[in-house]
C-alpha cells in the first residue's frame, strides 16, 4: 500500500478508469469549462480593462486546469509560468502603465464588435466542426498515463528538434524586432 | 485497482487522512516559522542597529509577533470609498494561498543517511503507510514552485489596483516590472540544478545530494558545489528581489509610497499581507536549502531518525533566513534604474552563459561529447570554451550597451539645441505677429 505522497512517483504504469472515476473527472472538466466559458464572457463585456485582464487570466488557468485532468503536468506548469505568471503580468503593468482608471470605462466599447462577434463564431465553427470530424465520440485511450516531463523533453529534443529550433528563432527574431521598432538607438 | 494517472495504485481513506493530517502540520509549521521569522528579523535588525528590539511581551519578546497580531485583529477594518470592492477583499488571499502552497513541495525532514531515501512509516496500528516529511512531493515539483512564485505577485498588484489610490498604484507597477524582469534570472538558475540533478522532485533533488558513505553528508555533492556557485548567488539574489526584501523593496518603499500597495489596508487584511510577505520568506530559505544545501539530509548525529533531518533542516534555514534580515539591515535600497540593469543587464547573461557551460560539462560527464580521448582535458576544453564564449558574449553585450548609450546622448545633445532653434523660431513668428498686428 502507497500512500498519497509517494504515489506521484510510483504512478508512470498506464492504468484504465472506472466508470466512477470517468464520472468524478468528467464532472470536474464540466465545472471548470462551464467557469471558463463564463469568464471569456464576462471578459468581453465588461467595461473596466482590468477586470477584463482578470477575467482573461481566468480563462487561462481554466486552461492550465484541462491540461492537468488530461495529466499533460509540463503543459500546466508551463501554462502558468508562462502566461498567468509573464504574459498577464505584463499585460496589466502596460495596462497601469496607460490607463488604469478606477472604475468603469465608460468609452470601452467598440463600434464594430459585430466583425469580432463574428469572427469568433466562425472560429468556433471551424475549430468545432474539424474537432468532431477528427475525433467524433472517441473516447480516451484506456490505457493513459500522466506525461511526465522527461517524455516531454525527450520528444521534443529528439523528434521535434525542427520546428522547436525554428520557433526559438521566430521568438528571437520578433524579440530582437521589438527592440528595434520601441527605440531608435 | 483503477484510477486516474495522478490516482494511480488507489486512493483509500487512510491515504486521504494522511494527507490531510500533514497539511496541517505543514500550515502550523509555517504559521509558527513566520511568527517566529518576524520576531527574529525584527530582534536581529534590532541589535544590527545598537537597540534591544523586541523585549516585554514574553520570554526575550518572543509573544511580541502574537501580541500585534491580535491588537491588528480588533483594528477596524476599512475599505476606502474609491477602492474597487471585490479586488480590494480579494487581495490579501492571493499573497497568502501562493505563499503556502509553495511550502508544500519543500521536504522539512526525513532520515536520508545510509542510503535512506527521506521516507518514513507509519506504526502498524495506523496502518503502516509510507510518507515523505513534505505535504506533496509532486514529480514537477520545482516547476510548481517557479507557477506559485510567479502568482505571488497578483497578491500585489490587485491590492495596489484595488486601493484606488496613486502610491499603491505606482507600487503595483513597480511590483510587475520587477516580478517580470527577476523571474527569468530565477528561473535560469534553476535549471543548473536540473541540468545537474536530472529531475524536477524535490525529494529526488534532495536525494542527489545525499552522498554514499560519510553518513550521507558530503557537502561536495551539494548543488551549490556542483552547479558551481553562480547559480546559488543569482538564485539568491533573484528570490530576495521576488520576495520584495531589502534592497529590493522599492514595492513598498516607506519613503517615497508611503507603505506601498498596502498603504490602504488595515487590520486583519494588513495582518494577511505581512504573514505572506514572511511566509514567502520562510519558504524561500526552505527553497534554497532544498536545492542547493541538500535539504533535511545530514549525518544522524543524534539517533532521532526522520527529526535529525528537520534539525539539519532548521540548521540551515536559520542560515539563509538570517542572511535574508542581515541584507535588510545592511544593504541600502537599489535605485530603480539600477534594479533593472542588475537584472537584465547580469543577471539573466550570467545565468544563461552559466547554464551553457554546464550544458556542456554535463554533455562531457556522460561521454556525448570529447574532443580527445581524456575526460578531464575535455573538461577543461569545455571550461575553455565556455569561458570565451562567455566573455565574447560579455563584450558584446557591453559594446551593444556603449553604443546606445552614446547615440542616445548624442540624439539628447541635438535634442538640447533644438528647443533653442525652436525657441528663436516661436519668438520670431511672435515679433512677426506682432508686427503683423501692429499694420
Amino acid at each position: 500500500m502507497m500512500s498519497s505522497a509517494l504515489l506521484a512517483i510510483q504512478s508512470t504504469n498506464p492504468i484504465a478508469l472506472t466508470p466512477n472515476e470517468l464520472w468524478v473527472i468528467n464532472t470536474f472538466f464540466y465545472v471548470i469549462a462551464a467557469v471558463g466559458i463564463v469568464a471569456a464572457l464576462k471578459m468581453v463585456t465588461t467595461k473596466n480593462v482590468v477586470h477584463a485582464a482578470l477575467y482573461l487570466l481566468v480563462v487561462l488557468t481554466v486552461v492550465a486546469a484541462t491540461y492537468i485532468v488530461l495529466g499533460a503536468e509540463f503543459a500546466a506548469a508551463t501554462q502558468v509560468m508562462v502566461y498567468i505568471g509573464a504574459v498577464m503580468v505584463l499585460l496589466l503593468f502596460g495596462v497601469m502603465l496607460t490607463r488604469a482608471k478606477i472604475g468603469d470605462d465608460g468609452d470601452l466599447d467598440y463600434d464594430s464588435k459585430w466583425i469580432g462577434g463574428l469572427s469568433a463564431v466562425s472560429m468556433f465553427a471551424v475549430m468545432g466542426y474539424s474537432l468532431w470530424e477528427a475525433f467524433g465520440t472517441d473516447e480516451l485511450p484506456a490505457d493513459m498515463a500522466v506525461q511526465r516531463t522527461g517524455q516531454v523533453a525527450n520528444s521534443i529534443f529528439s523528434q521535434y528538434i525542427v520546428p522547436f529550433e525554428a520557433l526559438s528563432m521566430l521568438l528571437l527574431a520578433a524579440l530582437i524586432g521589438a527592440v528595434v521598432v520601441a527605440r531608435r538607438d | 485497482m483503477g484510477g486516474h494517472p495522478f490516482l494511480a495504485d488507489g486512493v483509500d481513506f487512510g491515504d486521504v487522512i494522511l494527507a490531510v493530517v500533514l497539511a496541517l502540520v505543514a500550515l502550523v509549521l509555517t504559521l509558527v516559522m513566520t511568527m517566529l521569522m518576524v520576531w527574529f528579523e525584527r530582534k536581529v535588525v534590532g541589535r544590527l542597529q545598537n537597540r534591544i528590539g523586541p523585549n516585554v511581551a514574553g520570554p526575550f519578546g518572543l509573544l511580541q509577533t502574537m501580541a500585534d497580531g491580535m491588537k491588528l485583529l480588533f483594528k477596524e477594518d476599512l475599505i476606502p470609498a474609491k477602492a474597487d470592492k471585490v479586488l480590494f477583499v480579494l487581495a490579501p488571499f492571493l499573497a497568502v494561498v501562493p505563499a503556502f502552497l509553495t511550502f508544500t513541495v519543500v521536504p522539512i525532514a526525513g532520515d536520508f543517511s545510509n542510503g535512506g531515501s527521506g521516507s518514513s512509516t507509519l506504526p502498524g496500528f495506523l496502518g503502516s503507510r509510507e510518507f515523505l516529511w513534505q505535504v506533496a512531493d509532486v514529480p514537477i515539483g520545482i516547476l510548481f514552485f517557479l507557477a506559485m512564485s510567479s502568482l505571488a505577485v497578483y497578491g500585489i498588484v490587485l491590492a495596489g489596483y484595488g486601493s484606488g489610490s496613486k502610491y499603491p498604484l505606482i507600487s503595483s507597477v513597480r511590483a510587475t516590472a520587477q516580478a517580470i524582469s527577476y523571474e527569468a534570472a530565477l528561473g535560469l538558475s534553476l535549471a543548473a540544478v536540473f541540468l545537474v540533478s536530472g529531475a524536477l522532485s524535490t525529494n529526488q533533488i534532495v536525494l542527489n545530494q545525499v552522498a554514499e558513505g560519510y553518513g550521507g553528508f558530503n557537502f561536495t555533492r551539494w548543488n551549490v558545489v556542483t552547479t558551481g556557485l553562480i547559480p546559488f548567488i543569482v538564485f539568491l539574489i533573484a528570490a530576495t528581489a521576488e520576495l520584495n526584501r531589502p534592497p529590493f523593496d522599492l514595492v513598498e518603499a516607506e519613503q517615497e509610497l508611503v507603505g506601498g500597495f498596502h498603504t490602504e489596508y488595515s487590520s486583519f487584511r494588513f495582518a494577511l499581507f505581512f504573514l505572506a510577505e514572511f511566509m514567502n520568506t520562510v519558504t524561500m530559505g526552505g527553497i534554497i536549502v532544498t536545492l542547493f544545501f541538500g535539504g533535511p539530509s545530514g549525518p544522524q548525529l543524534l539517533p532521532l531518525g526522520a527529526f535529525m533531518g528537520f534539525i539539519w533542516f532548521f540548521l540551515k534555514l536559520m542560515v539563509f533566513l538570517f542572511i535574508f534580515v542581515w541584507f535588510r539591515a545592511t544593504l541600502p535600497r537599489v535605485r530603480y534604474d539600477q534594479l533593472m540593469d542588475l537584472g537584465w543587464k547580469v543577471l539573466i547573461p550570467i545565468s544563461l552563459a552559466w547554464l551553457l557551460m554546464l550544458g556542456g560539462l554535463q554533455l562531457v560527464r556522460s561521454g556525448d561529447l570529447s574532443f580527445v580521448d581524456s575526460t578531464s582535458a575535455d573538461l577543461v576544453i569545455v571550461i575553455a570554451l565556455g569561458l570565451a564564449i562567455g566573455l565574447l558574449g560579455y563584450a558584446m553585450l557591453n559594446a551593444a550597451i556603449r553604443t546606445s548609450r552614446s547615440e542616445r546622448l548624442a540624439e539628447e545633445g541635438l535634442k538640447l539645441i533644438a528647443p533653442k532653434s525652436q525657441d528663436s523660431e516661436s519668438l520670431a513668428g511672435h515679433q512677426t505677429g506682432t508686427t503683423q498686428g501692429g499694420h
